[in-house]
Protein backbone atom coordinates (compact mmCIF):
# COMPACT_ATOMS: atom_id res chain seq x y z
CA UNK A 1 0.00 0.00 0.00
CA UNK A 2 2.42 2.66 -1.18
CA UNK A 3 1.59 6.28 -0.45
CA UNK A 4 -1.48 7.38 -2.34
CA UNK A 5 -2.61 3.85 -3.09
CA UNK A 6 -6.15 3.13 -2.02
CA UNK A 7 -7.21 0.72 0.68
CA UNK A 8 -9.72 -1.83 -0.51
CA UNK A 9 -12.60 -2.37 1.89
CA UNK A 10 -14.89 -5.29 1.08
CA UNK A 11 -18.56 -5.17 2.05
CA UNK A 12 -18.92 -8.57 3.72
CA UNK A 13 -22.48 -8.02 4.97
CA UNK A 14 -25.03 -5.22 4.80
CA UNK A 15 -23.29 -2.11 6.17
CA UNK A 16 -20.26 -4.12 7.35
CA UNK A 17 -16.91 -3.64 5.58
CA UNK A 18 -13.51 -5.20 6.16
CA UNK A 19 -9.93 -4.88 4.98
CA UNK A 20 -7.71 -7.94 4.86
CA UNK A 21 -4.08 -7.29 5.85
CA UNK A 22 -1.04 -8.97 4.33
CA UNK A 23 0.32 -12.19 5.89
CA UNK A 24 3.60 -10.48 6.58
CA UNK A 25 5.60 -8.84 9.35
CA UNK A 26 5.17 -5.06 9.52
CA UNK A 27 7.64 -3.48 7.08
CA UNK A 28 8.27 -0.29 5.10
CA UNK A 29 6.95 -2.11 1.99
CA UNK A 30 3.55 -2.96 3.50
CA UNK A 31 3.38 0.24 5.57
CA UNK A 32 2.29 -1.74 8.59
CA UNK A 33 -0.92 -2.90 6.90
CA UNK A 34 -0.88 -6.49 8.13
CA UNK A 35 -3.98 -6.88 10.26
CA UNK A 36 -7.65 -6.84 9.34
CA UNK A 37 -9.69 -3.71 9.89
CA UNK A 38 -13.45 -3.21 10.04
CA UNK A 39 -16.16 -0.63 9.53
CA UNK A 40 -19.77 -0.88 10.69
CA UNK A 41 -22.19 1.80 9.54
CA UNK A 42 -25.36 2.61 11.52
CA UNK A 43 -28.14 5.12 10.83
CA UNK A 44 -26.46 7.87 12.82
CA UNK A 45 -22.82 6.96 13.16
CA UNK A 46 -20.12 4.48 12.29
CA UNK A 47 -17.74 2.39 14.37
CA UNK A 48 -14.42 1.05 13.24
CA UNK A 49 -12.49 -1.94 14.49
CA UNK A 50 -8.75 -1.25 14.91
CA UNK A 51 -6.80 1.59 13.35
CA UNK A 52 -3.89 -0.09 11.52
CA UNK A 53 -0.13 -0.23 11.88
CA UNK A 54 0.92 3.27 10.77
CA UNK A 55 -0.45 6.76 10.25
CA UNK A 56 -0.13 6.24 6.49
CA UNK A 57 -2.31 3.13 6.68
CA UNK A 58 -4.82 4.82 8.99
CA UNK A 59 -5.15 7.76 6.59
CA UNK A 60 -5.82 5.37 3.69
CA UNK A 61 -8.39 3.62 5.90
CA UNK A 62 -10.06 6.94 6.71
CA UNK A 63 -10.15 7.88 3.01
CA UNK A 64 -11.73 4.50 2.17
CA UNK A 65 -14.33 4.99 4.90
CA UNK A 66 -15.21 8.40 3.47
CA UNK A 67 -15.91 6.76 0.10
CA UNK A 68 -18.54 4.64 1.86
CA UNK A 69 -20.14 6.97 4.40
CA UNK A 70 -20.00 10.55 5.62
CA UNK A 71 -21.50 9.68 9.01
CA UNK A 72 -19.30 10.49 12.00
CA UNK A 73 -16.93 7.79 13.22
CA UNK A 74 -18.20 7.69 16.76
CA UNK A 75 -16.12 4.78 18.06
CA UNK A 76 -12.75 3.21 17.40
CA UNK A 77 -12.68 -0.26 18.98
CA UNK A 78 -9.13 -1.47 19.76
CA UNK A 79 -9.22 -5.26 19.88
CA UNK A 80 -5.91 -5.45 21.85
CA UNK A 81 -2.51 -3.85 22.44
CA UNK A 82 -0.44 -4.91 19.43
CA UNK A 83 1.08 -2.17 17.24
CA UNK A 84 -0.41 -3.40 13.94
CA UNK A 85 -3.86 -2.77 15.46
CA UNK A 86 -3.29 0.51 17.32
CA UNK A 87 -0.53 2.54 15.67
CA UNK A 88 -3.13 4.42 13.60
CA UNK A 89 -5.16 5.55 16.64
CA UNK A 90 -4.12 9.22 16.39
CA UNK A 91 -5.84 9.63 13.00
CA UNK A 92 -9.22 8.56 14.39
CA UNK A 93 -8.84 10.42 17.68
CA UNK A 94 -8.28 13.51 15.55
CA UNK A 95 -11.39 12.59 13.52
CA UNK A 96 -13.38 12.69 16.77
CA UNK A 97 -13.74 8.98 17.57
CA UNK A 98 -13.99 7.71 21.15
CA UNK A 99 -11.39 4.98 21.62
CA UNK A 100 -12.80 1.86 23.30
CA UNK A 101 -10.77 -0.99 24.76
CA UNK A 102 -10.51 -3.88 27.23
CA UNK A 103 -10.15 -2.77 30.86
CA UNK A 104 -6.60 -4.21 30.86
CA UNK A 105 -5.55 -2.33 27.73
CA UNK A 106 -4.29 0.90 29.37
CA UNK A 107 -2.08 -1.09 31.76
CA UNK A 108 -0.70 -3.28 28.96
CA UNK A 109 0.13 -0.24 26.84
CA UNK A 110 1.85 1.52 29.73
CA UNK A 111 4.13 -1.48 30.17
CA UNK A 112 5.05 -1.64 26.49
CA UNK A 113 4.74 1.78 24.89
CA UNK A 114 8.44 2.70 25.10
CA UNK A 115 9.45 -0.71 23.79
CA UNK A 116 6.95 -0.58 20.92
CA UNK A 117 7.90 2.93 19.82
CA UNK A 118 11.58 2.05 19.85
CA UNK A 119 11.59 -1.44 18.39
CA UNK A 120 9.13 -0.63 15.60
CA UNK A 121 11.23 2.35 14.59
CA UNK A 122 13.87 -0.20 13.63
CA UNK A 123 11.33 -2.33 11.80
CA UNK A 124 9.29 0.35 10.01
CA UNK A 125 11.81 3.17 9.68
CA UNK A 126 11.65 6.82 10.81
CA UNK A 127 9.40 7.91 7.95
CA UNK A 128 6.53 5.52 8.77
CA UNK A 129 6.85 6.12 12.51
CA UNK A 130 6.01 9.80 12.01
CA UNK A 131 2.99 10.87 14.02
CA UNK A 132 2.52 7.52 15.76
CA UNK A 133 1.35 7.88 19.35
CA UNK A 134 0.35 5.17 21.78
CA UNK A 135 -3.13 6.35 22.75
CA UNK A 136 -4.95 4.37 25.42
CA UNK A 137 -8.73 3.94 25.26
CA UNK A 138 -10.90 6.44 27.09
CA UNK A 139 -13.88 4.08 27.28
CA UNK A 140 -13.20 0.73 28.95
CA UNK A 141 -15.06 -2.58 28.76
CA UNK A 142 -15.21 -4.54 32.01
CA UNK A 143 -17.14 -7.52 30.68
CA UNK A 144 -19.65 -6.40 28.09
CA UNK A 145 -20.64 -3.09 26.62
CA UNK A 146 -23.22 -2.13 24.00
CA UNK A 147 -22.51 0.57 21.44
CA UNK A 148 -25.44 2.19 19.62
CA UNK A 149 -24.82 3.47 16.09
CA UNK A 150 -28.49 4.36 15.49
CA UNK A 151 -30.65 1.37 14.64
CA UNK A 152 -27.62 -0.84 15.00
CA UNK A 153 -26.20 -2.30 18.17
CA UNK A 154 -22.63 -3.51 18.57
CA UNK A 155 -21.92 -5.83 21.48
CA UNK A 156 -18.40 -5.59 22.86
CA UNK A 157 -17.01 -8.35 25.00
CA UNK A 158 -13.82 -8.45 27.09
CA UNK A 159 -12.18 -11.87 27.27
CA UNK A 160 -9.91 -13.48 29.81
CA UNK A 161 -6.18 -13.76 28.90
CA UNK A 162 -5.73 -15.58 25.60
CA UNK A 163 -3.91 -13.98 22.65
CA UNK A 164 -3.06 -11.15 25.10
CA UNK A 165 -4.51 -10.19 28.48
CA UNK A 166 -6.58 -7.46 26.81
CA UNK A 167 -8.57 -9.15 24.01
CA UNK A 168 -11.87 -7.54 23.01
CA UNK A 169 -14.39 -8.71 20.39
CA UNK A 170 -17.11 -6.72 18.61
CA UNK A 171 -20.34 -8.32 17.41
CA UNK A 172 -22.72 -6.65 14.99
CA UNK A 173 -26.18 -7.85 16.04
CA UNK A 174 -27.81 -6.76 12.76
CA UNK A 175 -25.79 -9.04 10.47
CA UNK A 176 -24.43 -11.48 13.07
CA UNK A 177 -20.86 -10.60 12.16
CA UNK A 178 -18.16 -11.18 14.75
CA UNK A 179 -14.99 -9.10 14.70
CA UNK A 180 -12.78 -11.44 16.66
CA UNK A 181 -9.57 -9.43 16.72
CA UNK A 182 -6.58 -11.72 17.23
CA UNK A 183 -8.63 -14.30 19.10
CA UNK A 184 -8.98 -15.82 15.63
CA UNK A 185 -6.18 -16.36 13.12
CA UNK A 186 -6.56 -17.97 9.71
CA UNK A 187 -3.66 -18.55 7.34
CA UNK A 188 -1.29 -16.41 9.44
CA UNK A 189 0.10 -18.45 12.35
CA UNK A 190 -1.51 -17.45 15.67
CA UNK A 191 0.84 -15.65 18.06
CA UNK A 192 0.66 -16.18 21.81
CA UNK A 193 1.36 -13.11 23.93
CA UNK A 194 -1.05 -13.86 26.77
CA UNK A 195 -1.91 -17.41 27.75
CA UNK A 196 -2.11 -20.53 25.59
CA UNK A 197 -4.14 -22.34 28.25
CA UNK A 198 -6.47 -19.36 28.64
CA UNK A 199 -6.97 -19.27 24.88
CA UNK A 200 -7.67 -23.01 24.68
CA UNK A 201 -10.06 -22.85 27.63
CA UNK A 202 -12.11 -20.08 25.98
CA UNK A 203 -12.40 -21.73 22.56
CA UNK A 204 -15.76 -23.33 23.41
CA UNK A 205 -17.18 -20.09 24.70
CA UNK A 206 -15.90 -18.32 21.63
CA UNK A 207 -17.42 -20.96 19.34
CA UNK A 208 -20.75 -20.47 21.13
CA UNK A 209 -21.04 -16.89 19.86
CA UNK A 210 -24.03 -17.03 17.51
CA UNK A 211 -22.38 -15.46 14.51
CA UNK A 212 -22.81 -16.25 10.84
CA UNK A 213 -19.36 -15.04 9.90
CA UNK A 214 -16.17 -13.84 11.49
CA UNK A 215 -13.60 -11.22 10.59
CA UNK A 216 -10.39 -12.72 12.02
CA UNK A 217 -7.61 -10.43 13.25
CA UNK A 218 -5.39 -11.96 10.57
CA UNK A 219 -6.77 -13.93 7.65
CA UNK A 220 -9.39 -13.33 4.95
CA UNK A 221 -11.81 -10.40 5.31
CA UNK A 222 -14.58 -12.83 6.19
CA UNK A 223 -14.82 -16.52 7.08
CA UNK A 224 -17.49 -19.00 8.11
CA UNK A 225 -18.25 -19.28 11.78
CA UNK A 226 -17.41 -21.30 13.85
CA UNK A 227 -15.50 -23.36 11.25
CA UNK A 228 -12.84 -20.66 11.23
CA UNK A 229 -11.71 -21.78 14.68
CA UNK A 230 -10.68 -25.28 13.65
CA UNK A 231 -7.18 -24.69 12.24
CA UNK A 232 -5.96 -22.75 15.26
CA UNK A 233 -7.51 -25.25 17.64
CA UNK A 234 -5.58 -28.05 15.93
CA UNK A 235 -2.36 -26.04 16.17
CA UNK A 236 -2.81 -25.22 19.86
CA UNK A 237 -3.54 -28.83 20.73
CA UNK A 238 -0.53 -30.13 18.82
CA UNK A 239 1.78 -27.51 20.32
CA UNK A 240 0.54 -28.16 23.85
CA UNK A 241 0.81 -31.94 23.42
CA UNK A 242 4.41 -31.71 22.17
CA UNK A 243 5.41 -29.39 25.00
CA UNK A 244 3.71 -31.42 27.72
CA UNK A 245 5.56 -34.49 26.51
CA UNK A 246 8.88 -32.63 26.56
CA UNK A 247 8.28 -31.17 30.01
CA UNK A 248 7.36 -34.58 31.43
CA UNK A 249 10.57 -36.03 29.98
CA UNK A 250 12.69 -33.26 31.53
CA UNK A 251 13.73 -31.79 28.18
CA UNK A 252 14.78 -28.16 28.81
CA UNK A 253 13.05 -25.19 27.20
CA UNK A 254 15.94 -24.41 24.84
CA UNK A 255 15.70 -27.92 23.33
CA UNK A 256 11.93 -28.42 23.44
CA UNK A 257 11.14 -25.30 21.43
CA UNK A 258 13.15 -26.56 18.46
CA UNK A 259 10.67 -29.34 17.66
CA UNK A 260 7.36 -28.44 19.36
CA UNK A 261 4.50 -27.76 16.96
CA UNK A 262 6.65 -28.43 13.88
CA UNK A 263 4.13 -30.88 12.37
CA UNK A 264 1.85 -27.90 11.67
CA UNK A 265 4.57 -26.06 9.72
CA UNK A 266 3.02 -26.50 6.25
CA UNK A 267 -0.44 -25.36 7.37
CA UNK A 268 0.48 -21.74 8.11
CA UNK A 269 2.11 -18.60 6.79
CA UNK A 270 4.85 -17.06 8.96
CA UNK A 271 5.32 -20.32 10.84
CA UNK A 272 9.08 -19.90 11.24
CA UNK A 273 8.64 -16.33 12.38
CA UNK A 274 6.37 -17.15 15.28
CA UNK A 275 6.30 -20.83 16.23
CA UNK A 276 9.52 -20.69 18.25
CA UNK A 277 8.24 -17.77 20.27
CA UNK A 278 4.87 -19.41 20.81
CA UNK A 279 6.59 -22.57 21.98
CA UNK A 280 8.83 -20.60 24.35
CA UNK A 281 5.95 -18.75 25.98
CA UNK A 282 3.79 -21.88 26.12
CA UNK A 283 6.56 -24.02 27.65
CA UNK A 284 6.97 -21.51 30.49
CA UNK A 285 3.23 -21.60 31.06
CA UNK A 286 2.71 -25.36 30.77
CA UNK A 287 5.53 -26.34 33.12
CA UNK A 288 3.42 -24.97 35.98
CA UNK A 289 0.53 -27.38 35.27
CA UNK B 1 21.33 9.45 13.32
CA UNK B 2 24.93 9.04 14.36
CA UNK B 3 24.71 11.91 16.78
CA UNK B 4 21.50 10.86 18.39
CA UNK B 5 22.67 7.32 18.93
CA UNK B 6 25.87 8.62 20.50
CA UNK B 7 23.76 10.59 22.90
CA UNK B 8 21.81 7.50 23.71
CA UNK B 9 25.00 5.59 24.41
CA UNK B 10 26.26 8.26 26.77
CA UNK B 11 22.95 8.38 28.52
CA UNK B 12 23.00 4.64 28.97
CA UNK B 13 26.58 4.61 30.20
CA UNK B 14 25.73 7.27 32.75
CA UNK B 15 22.79 5.36 34.06
CA UNK B 16 24.61 2.11 34.25
CA UNK B 17 26.92 3.09 37.07
CA UNK B 18 24.02 3.84 39.36
CA UNK B 19 22.18 0.75 38.30
CA UNK B 20 25.08 -1.49 39.18
CA UNK B 21 25.80 0.17 42.45
CA UNK B 22 22.45 -0.90 43.76
CA UNK B 23 21.60 -3.79 41.46
CA UNK B 24 18.28 -2.01 41.19
CA UNK B 25 17.49 -0.35 37.95
CA UNK B 26 15.02 2.33 38.73
CA UNK B 27 11.97 2.29 36.58
CA UNK B 28 12.92 5.62 35.13
CA UNK B 29 16.14 4.25 33.70
CA UNK B 30 14.14 1.75 31.70
CA UNK B 31 12.18 4.56 30.18
CA UNK B 32 15.06 6.80 29.23
CA UNK B 33 17.46 4.11 28.07
CA UNK B 34 16.08 3.38 24.63
CA UNK B 35 17.09 0.36 22.64
CA UNK B 36 20.08 0.73 20.41
CA UNK B 37 19.71 0.52 16.66
CA UNK B 38 20.31 -2.86 15.16
CA UNK B 39 23.00 -1.65 12.77
CA UNK B 40 25.31 -0.19 15.38
CA UNK B 41 24.97 -3.03 17.86
CA UNK B 42 28.36 -4.53 17.11
CA UNK B 43 30.66 -1.55 16.94
CA UNK B 44 30.16 -0.02 20.39
CA UNK B 45 29.80 -3.40 22.11
CA UNK B 46 33.38 -3.46 23.36
CA UNK B 47 33.20 0.14 24.47
CA UNK B 48 30.09 -0.73 26.48
CA UNK B 49 31.75 -3.73 28.05
CA UNK B 50 34.92 -1.81 28.90
CA UNK B 51 33.05 0.71 31.03
CA UNK B 52 30.86 -2.00 32.50
CA UNK B 53 33.84 -4.19 33.41
CA UNK B 54 35.39 -1.45 35.50
CA UNK B 55 32.09 -0.76 37.25
CA UNK B 56 31.56 -4.37 38.24
CA UNK B 57 35.02 -5.84 38.70
CA UNK B 58 37.15 -2.72 39.29
CA UNK B 59 40.48 -3.28 37.59
CA UNK B 60 40.75 -6.97 38.27
CA UNK B 61 42.03 -8.78 35.16
CA UNK B 62 39.52 -11.04 33.44
CA UNK B 63 40.93 -13.97 31.49
CA UNK B 64 39.45 -15.74 28.52
CA UNK B 65 37.63 -18.77 29.86
CA UNK B 66 39.54 -21.32 27.75
CA UNK B 67 36.75 -23.80 28.41
CA UNK B 68 36.65 -23.37 32.19
CA UNK B 69 33.27 -21.72 31.83
CA UNK B 70 31.04 -21.74 28.75
CA UNK B 71 27.75 -20.07 27.95
CA UNK B 72 25.01 -20.86 25.47
CA UNK B 73 21.95 -18.87 24.43
CA UNK B 74 19.91 -18.77 21.22
CA UNK B 75 21.54 -16.55 18.57
CA UNK B 76 18.18 -14.95 17.92
CA UNK B 77 15.89 -14.76 20.92
CA UNK B 78 12.47 -16.27 20.26
CA UNK B 79 10.94 -14.26 23.07
CA UNK B 80 12.86 -11.26 24.41
CA UNK B 81 11.17 -11.73 27.78
CA UNK B 82 12.33 -15.35 28.08
CA UNK B 83 15.78 -16.09 26.75
CA UNK B 84 17.21 -19.38 28.01
CA UNK B 85 20.86 -19.20 29.08
CA UNK B 86 22.94 -22.29 29.85
CA UNK B 87 26.23 -22.06 31.70
CA UNK B 88 28.63 -24.99 32.04
CA UNK B 89 31.70 -25.26 34.21
CA UNK B 90 34.34 -27.79 33.25
CA UNK B 91 35.22 -29.76 36.41
CA UNK B 92 38.56 -30.79 34.85
CA UNK B 93 39.57 -27.11 34.64
CA UNK B 94 37.94 -25.98 37.86
CA UNK B 95 38.39 -28.98 40.16
CA UNK B 96 37.39 -27.01 43.25
CA UNK B 97 34.32 -25.59 41.58
CA UNK B 98 33.51 -21.90 41.52
CA UNK B 99 33.28 -19.30 44.22
CA UNK B 100 30.99 -17.04 42.20
CA UNK B 101 29.46 -16.55 38.80
CA UNK B 102 28.23 -13.22 37.42
CA UNK B 103 25.77 -13.08 34.54
CA UNK B 104 25.86 -9.85 32.56
CA UNK B 105 23.68 -8.58 29.71
CA UNK B 106 25.55 -5.59 28.30
CA UNK B 107 22.70 -3.49 26.92
CA UNK B 108 20.08 -4.03 29.62
CA UNK B 109 19.27 -1.06 31.85
CA UNK B 110 20.49 -3.16 34.78
CA UNK B 111 23.25 -5.17 33.07
CA UNK B 112 24.16 -7.38 36.04
CA UNK B 113 21.42 -9.97 35.73
CA UNK B 114 22.60 -12.04 38.65
CA UNK B 115 25.55 -12.95 40.83
CA UNK B 116 25.60 -16.55 42.04
CA UNK B 117 27.75 -17.68 44.95
CA UNK B 118 28.36 -21.38 45.37
CA UNK B 119 28.71 -23.34 48.57
CA UNK B 120 31.92 -25.28 49.09
CA UNK B 121 31.73 -28.66 47.38
CA UNK B 122 28.27 -27.84 46.03
CA UNK B 123 29.30 -29.67 42.88
CA UNK B 124 27.44 -27.32 40.53
CA UNK B 125 28.82 -27.77 37.01
CA UNK B 126 25.77 -26.61 35.11
CA UNK B 127 23.32 -23.79 35.70
CA UNK B 128 20.60 -22.56 33.40
CA UNK B 129 18.14 -19.73 33.83
CA UNK B 130 16.00 -17.40 31.69
CA UNK B 131 16.59 -13.72 31.19
CA UNK B 132 15.12 -10.64 29.55
CA UNK B 133 17.28 -9.23 26.78
CA UNK B 134 16.37 -5.75 25.59
CA UNK B 135 18.22 -5.63 22.29
CA UNK B 136 21.18 -7.07 20.41
CA UNK B 137 23.56 -7.82 23.23
CA UNK B 138 26.48 -9.80 24.50
CA UNK B 139 25.50 -12.08 27.35
CA UNK B 140 28.48 -12.89 29.55
CA UNK B 141 29.31 -15.36 32.28
CA UNK B 142 32.23 -14.37 34.49
CA UNK B 143 33.42 -17.17 36.73
CA UNK B 144 35.46 -16.64 39.85
CA UNK B 145 37.47 -19.62 41.00
CA UNK B 146 38.24 -20.12 44.73
CA UNK B 147 41.70 -18.60 44.21
CA UNK B 148 40.08 -15.34 43.08
CA UNK B 149 40.83 -15.61 39.34
CA UNK B 150 38.20 -14.39 36.89
CA UNK B 151 37.36 -16.19 33.64
CA UNK B 152 34.85 -15.00 31.08
CA UNK B 153 32.78 -16.63 28.35
CA UNK B 154 30.31 -14.73 26.21
CA UNK B 155 27.69 -15.20 23.51
CA UNK B 156 25.78 -12.75 21.34
CA UNK B 157 21.97 -12.65 21.38
CA UNK B 158 19.79 -10.78 18.92
CA UNK B 159 16.62 -9.80 20.70
CA UNK B 160 14.66 -7.00 19.13
CA UNK B 161 11.75 -6.05 16.97
CA UNK B 162 8.27 -7.42 16.85
CA UNK B 163 5.78 -7.35 19.63
CA UNK B 164 7.74 -9.60 21.98
CA UNK B 165 8.16 -6.90 24.58
CA UNK B 166 10.11 -7.88 27.69
CA UNK B 167 6.95 -7.44 29.77
CA UNK B 168 4.66 -9.63 31.85
CA UNK B 169 2.12 -11.37 29.60
CA UNK B 170 -0.66 -12.09 32.05
CA UNK B 171 -0.49 -9.53 34.82
CA UNK B 172 -3.43 -10.63 36.96
CA UNK B 173 -2.26 -14.23 37.03
CA UNK B 174 1.26 -13.09 37.93
CA UNK B 175 -0.04 -11.16 40.92
CA UNK B 176 -2.36 -13.93 42.09
CA UNK B 177 0.25 -16.69 42.14
CA UNK B 178 3.25 -14.73 43.44
CA UNK B 179 5.53 -16.74 45.70
CA UNK B 180 4.49 -20.26 44.70
CA UNK B 181 7.46 -22.58 44.22
CA UNK B 182 8.01 -25.88 42.53
CA UNK B 183 11.06 -28.14 42.61
CA UNK B 184 11.62 -30.82 40.03
CA UNK B 185 14.28 -33.42 40.67
CA UNK B 186 15.96 -35.30 37.87
CA UNK B 187 17.78 -38.52 38.60
CA UNK B 188 21.43 -39.04 37.85
CA UNK B 189 20.95 -40.56 34.41
CA UNK B 190 18.77 -37.64 33.37
CA UNK B 191 21.38 -35.01 34.09
CA UNK B 192 23.27 -33.50 31.20
CA UNK B 193 26.71 -34.78 32.09
CA UNK B 194 25.53 -38.00 33.73
CA UNK B 195 27.44 -37.32 36.93
CA UNK B 196 25.09 -35.64 39.35
CA UNK B 197 21.38 -35.26 39.91
CA UNK B 198 19.75 -32.09 38.64
CA UNK B 199 17.23 -29.80 40.25
CA UNK B 200 14.87 -27.35 38.60
CA UNK B 201 13.65 -24.59 40.87
CA UNK B 202 10.66 -22.57 39.71
CA UNK B 203 9.35 -19.50 41.54
CA UNK B 204 6.15 -17.67 40.65
CA UNK B 205 6.96 -13.99 40.65
CA UNK B 206 6.22 -11.22 38.11
CA UNK B 207 9.81 -9.98 38.50
CA UNK B 208 8.22 -6.76 37.46
CA UNK B 209 10.38 -4.38 35.52
CA UNK B 210 8.75 -1.28 36.94
CA UNK B 211 7.85 -0.13 33.46
CA UNK B 212 4.36 0.91 34.35
CA UNK B 213 3.23 4.35 35.30
CA UNK B 214 0.64 4.99 37.94
CA UNK B 215 -2.29 6.26 35.86
CA UNK B 216 -3.09 8.95 38.43
CA UNK B 217 0.32 10.30 39.36
CA UNK B 218 2.15 9.40 36.15
CA UNK B 219 5.08 8.34 38.34
CA UNK B 220 6.60 4.98 37.62
CA UNK B 221 5.54 2.20 39.93
CA UNK B 222 8.70 0.91 41.62
CA UNK B 223 9.98 -2.36 40.22
CA UNK B 224 9.25 -5.51 42.21
CA UNK B 225 11.53 -8.47 41.76
CA UNK B 226 13.33 -11.21 43.61
CA UNK B 227 16.75 -9.94 44.62
CA UNK B 228 17.95 -12.61 47.03
CA UNK B 229 17.71 -16.34 46.71
CA UNK B 230 19.28 -19.11 48.71
CA UNK B 231 19.20 -22.82 47.88
CA UNK B 232 20.44 -25.25 50.52
CA UNK B 233 20.48 -28.93 51.25
CA UNK B 234 20.02 -29.06 54.99
CA UNK B 235 22.47 -26.46 56.34
CA UNK B 236 24.77 -26.75 53.38
CA UNK B 237 24.54 -24.04 50.76
CA UNK B 238 24.27 -25.13 47.16
CA UNK B 239 24.13 -21.57 45.89
CA UNK B 240 22.84 -18.14 46.71
CA UNK B 241 21.98 -15.44 44.25
CA UNK B 242 21.62 -11.68 44.16
CA UNK B 243 19.69 -10.58 41.13
CA UNK B 244 18.06 -7.75 39.25
CA UNK B 245 15.17 -7.26 36.87
CA UNK B 246 16.86 -9.01 33.96
CA UNK B 247 15.85 -12.40 35.33
CA UNK B 248 12.61 -13.40 33.55
CA UNK B 249 9.18 -13.48 35.09
CA UNK B 250 8.73 -16.68 37.13
CA UNK B 251 12.45 -17.11 37.86
CA UNK B 252 13.62 -20.55 36.84
CA UNK B 253 16.92 -22.27 37.64
CA UNK B 254 18.09 -25.69 36.61
CA UNK B 255 21.39 -26.97 38.02
CA UNK B 256 23.22 -30.08 39.05
CA UNK B 257 24.65 -30.55 42.54
CA UNK B 258 26.45 -33.06 44.69
CA UNK B 259 24.00 -34.40 47.27
CA UNK B 260 25.21 -34.92 50.83
CA UNK B 261 22.98 -37.23 52.81
CA UNK B 262 19.22 -37.10 52.78
CA UNK B 263 18.52 -33.64 54.15
CA UNK B 264 15.74 -31.79 52.37
CA UNK B 265 16.28 -29.03 49.82
CA UNK B 266 15.38 -25.68 51.30
CA UNK B 267 14.76 -22.53 49.28
CA UNK B 268 14.29 -18.98 50.47
CA UNK B 269 13.65 -16.00 48.22
CA UNK B 270 13.24 -12.32 49.12
CA UNK B 271 11.84 -9.68 46.82
CA UNK B 272 12.49 -5.95 46.73
CA UNK B 273 9.38 -5.25 48.83
CA UNK B 274 10.77 -7.52 51.55
CA UNK B 275 8.32 -10.35 50.88
CA UNK B 276 9.95 -13.60 51.92
CA UNK B 277 9.03 -16.86 50.24
CA UNK B 278 10.26 -20.24 51.39
CA UNK B 279 9.64 -23.89 50.79
CA UNK B 280 11.35 -27.24 51.19
CA UNK B 281 11.26 -30.65 49.58
CA UNK B 282 12.64 -34.05 50.55
CA UNK B 283 15.39 -35.34 48.31
CA UNK B 284 14.03 -37.94 45.94
CA UNK B 285 16.31 -40.87 45.63
CA UNK B 286 14.67 -42.22 42.51
CA UNK B 287 14.51 -38.87 40.76
CA UNK B 288 11.85 -38.44 38.10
Amino acid sequence: MAAGREMKLIEIADGVHAFSGAYELMSPANEGAICNLGLIVGNEAAAIIDSGGSIVEAQAFLAAIREITDRPIRYLVNTHMHPDHIFGNAVFRDAGAIIVGHHNLPRALEARSDFYLQSYREQLGDELMKGIEIIPPSMLVDERLELDLGGRKIMLRAWKPAHTDNDLTAYDTTTKTLFAGDLVFLGHLPTIDGSLLGWMRQMKELAAVEADRVVPGHGPASARWPDALQPQERYFEALAADLRKAIAAGIPLSEAVKTAGQDARDDWSLFDDFNGRNATAAYAELEWE
Amino acid sequence: MRNSSDTIRRLKAGLRTTAIATLLATAASFAVAPLACAEDANAPANELWNSLKTDVFSNKPIQESAGLVSIEAPKRAQDAALVPVDIHIDPAKAPDGLKALTLIIDVNPSPVAATFKFGEKSGVTHLSTRVRVNDYSFVRAIAETPDGQLYMAETFVKASGGCSAPAVKNQDEAKATMGQMKLRQFAQQESTDGKAPELQLMIRHPNNSGLQRDPLTQYFIPPLFIHELSVKQGDREIFSMESGISISEDPNFRFDYKPAGNSPIHVEAVDTKGNKFQDQWPVQTAGL
